[in-house]
């Protein structure tokens, strides 16, 4: 299979008035054509960042990208200019902002704010744009679409704004598509039907996805593999199955453990993790999450763990890997599903360069 | 929107009606006023007034008389000169301060949205602190100094323009300027902060996603959020630019209707002062009218909710 | 790899550790306030000239051996000099005392008008917002008609009527001035009485006093004083418009308004009349603005991260 992203070492920062948040710290991950990225992580963990980052659209300043590179297709986009950007943005790339009630322009008619992308980057013309418009709402399960293209944002309500925008992202035919939770503001049979449609699109145009969200039952529904953020980095990445059945991870496990169960939902405890995200202006030496971490040991607040690998597609960055450690039992919740899975290798090895 | 329209006329003619009760019994306390009798005035004048005001008629008799004669377009007659009404001083006058007033009010706006687009899309750099600087020194200024200083040196030093009167294009130039210097820099500053305020807007970032490039964003995405602020200070742009005309009109010897209320403001002209008060005040009232009317037009989320923005 | 001593892999957990205490410090909201508008050089400056604005305006008359008011005859339209700083004016008068003098006058009109306008528009804001309903309804309403009168006329109108004094002036700015003010103040109360009842109903009993610190004081504190720092400049300004009218106050006194609008006709011969009051009416009104304008950007809580 083929690499179209491929993101290495990224560090973004912004400049504020407390010292510079360091929102991303050395990410690298890469995604494959037609295939489904999950990033999960809590609030505030730098899900939005990095996504953004990918299309330059932080604002700068205050944001900065101080190192690393993202390969679109093989070529760096980190350097290119924001001319050189217009022809990858809402072409290439499009994305689905998390916000749909401010991410609409309130004085532009819907019709509009989906045509004109088509309209610079398609050479389309007004009425076939417009053809194209009526088309992509009517694909996003917009009633009536023929008026609605000619109605304004606040005549919408909150599920319609967000389907409208999933239809100017869409609308591009785009060889990645970022979502970054596209329907946490839907209920959820309509939160089933986008992401059917998502996965439709996807099969027809072999697009790429990258789907940010904090419901692990949704990145099960959708994703191929799973990337874990906490405190601006990433903690652990691995296929759907390695991620819920043979999580290695501290902080994958409290997530795991606080997600009401999957197969039986019945007696699920919901068991929050307790505790603060680290504040990223000054992230604490060691582990970041060490200070939530019941598995802390004393290495995890001195040195940052190194990155290991458990399998092909499996990774995890936690000292409980290093051949010291001592064997640990995950929380209940996780151990009852815990698998042997089949892939993974006889035991972590680690991974050359990481730190 | 009819419903909303109907409403605001309402209050306008509420507004209206206390402004003009409230010159009447101000101009009624004044000293040495028409209504008092301690006054020496030529008889011909004090029997006109006499009459006119029915001045041996009880207060609400006047004043109910009063209120008829406005509502009937009658600002009355000059306290000073018998041969003028105030009604002869406003055709006469008002048609030269508006040709004034319009061509200010232009350059203003022209000037203002240029400048304030300019310094928000080059926040922090050397632009945005240029435009600001322009911005500021025609805020701190007072009109009256600008227009003398404005005067000295393009008319009068350098012979570029004419001093003063009303004849030609020529002329409309440096009062023109003077008059719009303050509006001007208001409306910059305004326009600046309202556009800063749009590209911070998650929308901005929206359009940006779909590749479209700063110039388009700019002017089909920031520009038309970023004046609703714009069009609404075009209420109080307008009361600035009257009050402003009194003082520019003087110094540059200009025939319109500000020159005349200055006048009768030095001469104690009462029934005059009042009558273009009444003038200016419903004039005011109209054009905030008309802004609202135009922010409604501009703003699609007005139109539905009737006069309330946004859900 | 470098070797790592293996009792380093002993579990310790994070018993010991109260992840809340790492959390950065967070400034207290006007601490935060300062910072901001200190970095802000233009306010600065803004903060500077005023200061030494104020201080000349104290001690200015006392700096030199002439009397504001007192006419000499022998000494007219005298161009600035050791003698006198800035000049004399058509009635021999020293210009330097009696810009000083002006200033005293200047700036107590606006700080007055100010003040008013924050007592006024403080009552009937709060009052009407946490009355509510009819209470609330009548004086708004009455606040919108007085707000459809034109400000300036209606100063023009009170100055004829009721005769030029410092006092008819102050009245005349104020009379209307407070409308604005009573919009914000009633605006900050009635979302604050609804934050109370959140946090009331979240946390019973969290205290007033809390409560008043932490929003009604952030929130309500910032625009009254971005508002009265803009009613300053905005009063000097109407007083230099009256005195070019010729509704100022009355001679001898001095006020920057009139030593201006009588130095205007002198420009051309004797431009020291004009160019003292000129430059310190526009410095004051500069000064203001960029204080208000600084203190509006400090206060902003969107900038805030
Ligand atoms: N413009 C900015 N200026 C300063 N800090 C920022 C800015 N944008 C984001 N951050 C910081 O970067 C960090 C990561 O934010 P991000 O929006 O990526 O979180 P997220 O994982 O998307 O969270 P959520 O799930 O709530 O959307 C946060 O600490 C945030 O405060
Ligand atoms: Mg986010």
């Amino acid at each position: 299979m083929e690499k179209i992203l491929e993101v290495k070492d990224l560090s973004v920062s912004f400049q504020t008035y407390g010292g510079e948040v360091q929102a991303v710290r050395n990410v690298n991950f890469d995604l494959y054509k037609g295939e489904t990225l999950a990033i999960v992580g809590e609030s505030g963990s730098g899900k939005s960042v990095t996504t953004q980052t990918i299309m330059k659209l932080i604002p700068m300043p205050p944001g900065k990208i101080k190192s690393g590179q993202i390969l679109f297709e093989g070529k760096d986009i980190v350097p290119l200019s924001d001319k050189q950007m217009e022809k990858v943005r809402g072409k290439e790339i499009s994305m689905i902002f998390q916000d749909p009630m401010t991410s609409l322009n309130p004085t532009m008619k819907i019709g509009r704010q989906i045509m004109e992308g088509l309209i610079k980057h398609q050479n389309m013309s007004t009425s076939s744009a417009k053809e194209r418009a009526i088309e992509m709402l009517r694909l996003v399960g917009i009633p009536m679409p023929e008026r609605r293209v000619n109605q304004y944002p606040h005549e919408f309500s909150g599920g319609m704004r967000q389907r409208a925008m999933i239809a100017i992202a869409l609308a591009a035919n785009p060889k990645l598509l970022i979502a970054d939770e596209p329907t946490t503001a839907l209920d959820v049979t309509i939160q089933a039907q986008i992401l059917e449609l998502m996965k439709d699109l996807q099969s027809k145009m072999n697009t790429s996805i990258i789907f940010i969200t904090h419901d692990l039952g949704v990145v099960a529904n959708v994703a191929d593999r799973v990337a874990v953020m906490y405190g601006g980095q990433i903690v652990e990445t691995g296929t759907v199955d390695e991620i819920f059945y043979d999580p290695r991870h501290p902080y994958t496990w409290g997530l795991l453990a606080s997600m009401p169960s999957l197969e039986n939902d019945d007696k699920s405890e919901l068991a929050a993790i307790p505790g603060t995200p680290p504040d990223l202006t000054n992230p604490p030496k060691g582990d970041a999450f060490a200070a939530r971490n019941p598995y802390a040991m004393q290495i995890d607040f001195e040195e940052e763990p190194p990155l290991f690998q458990i399998s092909e597609t499996h990774f995890a960055k936690t000292w409980l890997l290093h051949p010291d450690a001592p064997a640990v039992e995950p929380p209940d919740a996780v151990k009852r599903r815990m698998r042997k899975l089949s892939s993974t290798f006889d035991k972590p090895v680690l991974v050359k360069g990481g730190k | 929107m009819a419903k909303y329209i109907t409403r605001r006329l309402i209050y306008m003619v509420v507004s209206l009606y206390l402004i003009v009760t409230a010159t009447f019994f101000l101009m009624r306390l004044a000293p040495g006023n028409p209504f008092t009798s301690e006054k020496k005035l030529p008889p011909e004048i004090e029997a006109a007034l006499n009459e006119h005001f029915g001045l041996n008629d009880p207060w609400y008799a006047q004043y109910g008389d009063y209120l008829l004669r406005i509502a009937q377009w009658d600002f009355g007659p000059s306290f000073k000169y018998k041969t003028r009404t105030v009604n002869d001083l406003i055709s006469e006058g008002f048609p030269v301060s508006l040709a004034l007033g319009a061509q200010a009010i232009l350059i203003a706006l022209a000037l203002g949205l240029i400048l304030g687009i300019i310094a928000a899309l080059y926040h922090n750099k050397w632009q945005d602190y240029g435009a600001m600087i322009i911005a500021v020194l025609g805020i701190s200024v007072p009109s009256f100094i600008m227009a003398t200083v404005l005067q000295y040196f393009f008319a009068i030093k350098w012979g570029l323009l004419p001093v003063a009167r009303w004849d030609s294009f020529m002329h409309t130039i440096l009062p023109s300027l003077a008059l719009a210097a303050s509006p001007m820099a208001f409306i910059a500053r305004l326009t600046r902060s309202s556009m800063l305020e749009v590209l911070a807007n998650d929308y901005i970032r929206t359009a940006k996603s779909k590749g479209l490039s700063k110039g388009v964003i700019t002017v089909k995405h920031a520009i038309r959020n970023a004046l609703l602020p714009v069009v609404s200070y075009m209420g109080p742009l307008s009361a600035g630019i009257i009050t402003g005309s009194f003082v520019i009109e003087r110094i540059f010897g200009i025939p319109g209707l500000g020159s005349h209320f200055v006048t009768s403001i030095s001469n104690r002209d009462y029934t005059v002062i009042m009558g273009v008060t009444v003038f200016y005040s419903i004039i005011l009232l109209v054009s905030i009218l008309l802004v609202d009317i135009a922010y409604g037009l501009i703003d699609p989320r007005i139109k539905i909710a009737g006069g309330k923005k946004g859900e | 790899m470098q070797q790592i001593s293996k009792d380093k892999f002993q579990i310790v957990g994070n018993e010991g550790i109260n992840s809340e205490k790492i959390e950065k410090p967070s400034l207290s909201f006007w601490k935060d306030v300062s910072i901001r508008f200190r970095k802000n050089k233009l306010a600065m400056f803004g903060i500077v000239l005023l200061v030494l604005l104020v201080f000349f305006a104290i001690f200015g008359p006392y700096m030199t051996e002439y009397d504001y008011a007192k006419n000499d005859l022998m000494n007219t339209n005298k161009a600035p000099s050791s003698e006198h700083w800035f000049g004399t004016d058509d009635l021999g008068r020293d210009v330097f005392t009696r810009t000083w003098e002006g200033a005293r006058i200047s700036l107590a009109i606006g700080v007055l008008a100010a003040l008013i306008d924050f007592t006024i528009g403080v009552l009937w804001g709060g009052i009407s917002g946490f009355k509510g309903g009819r209470v609330d309804e009548f004086m708004m309403r009455t606040a919108d008609i007085l707000y459809g009168v034109p400000y300036l006329l209606l100063v023009i109108l009170l100055m004829v009527v009721l005769g030029q004094s410092l006092g008819t002036m102050i009245l005349a700015m104020t009379i209307t001035g407070w409308i604005n003010m009573s919009r914000i103040v009633r605006g900050q109360v009635l979302s604050l009485k609804n934050q109370e009842y959140v946090l009331a109903s979240r946390t019973l009993g969290a205290g007033l006093t809390r409560i008043m610190g932490k929003h009604l004081i952030p929130n309500t504190m910032g625009p009254i004083l971005v508002t009265m720092t803009l009613t300053v400049p905005a009063a000097i300004f109407t007083e230099a418009f009256l005195s070019f009218l010729g509704l100022g106050l009355t001679p001898p006194l001095a006020s920057w308004g009139t030593m201006a609008s009588d130095g205007l006709p002198a420009l051309k011969y004797y431009p020291w009349r004009l160019f003292f009051p000129a430059t310190f009416i526009a410095l004051t009104i500069f000064a203001f603005n960029v204080i208000g304008d600084g203190l509006r950007d400090a206060l902003d809580p969107r900038l805030r991260k």
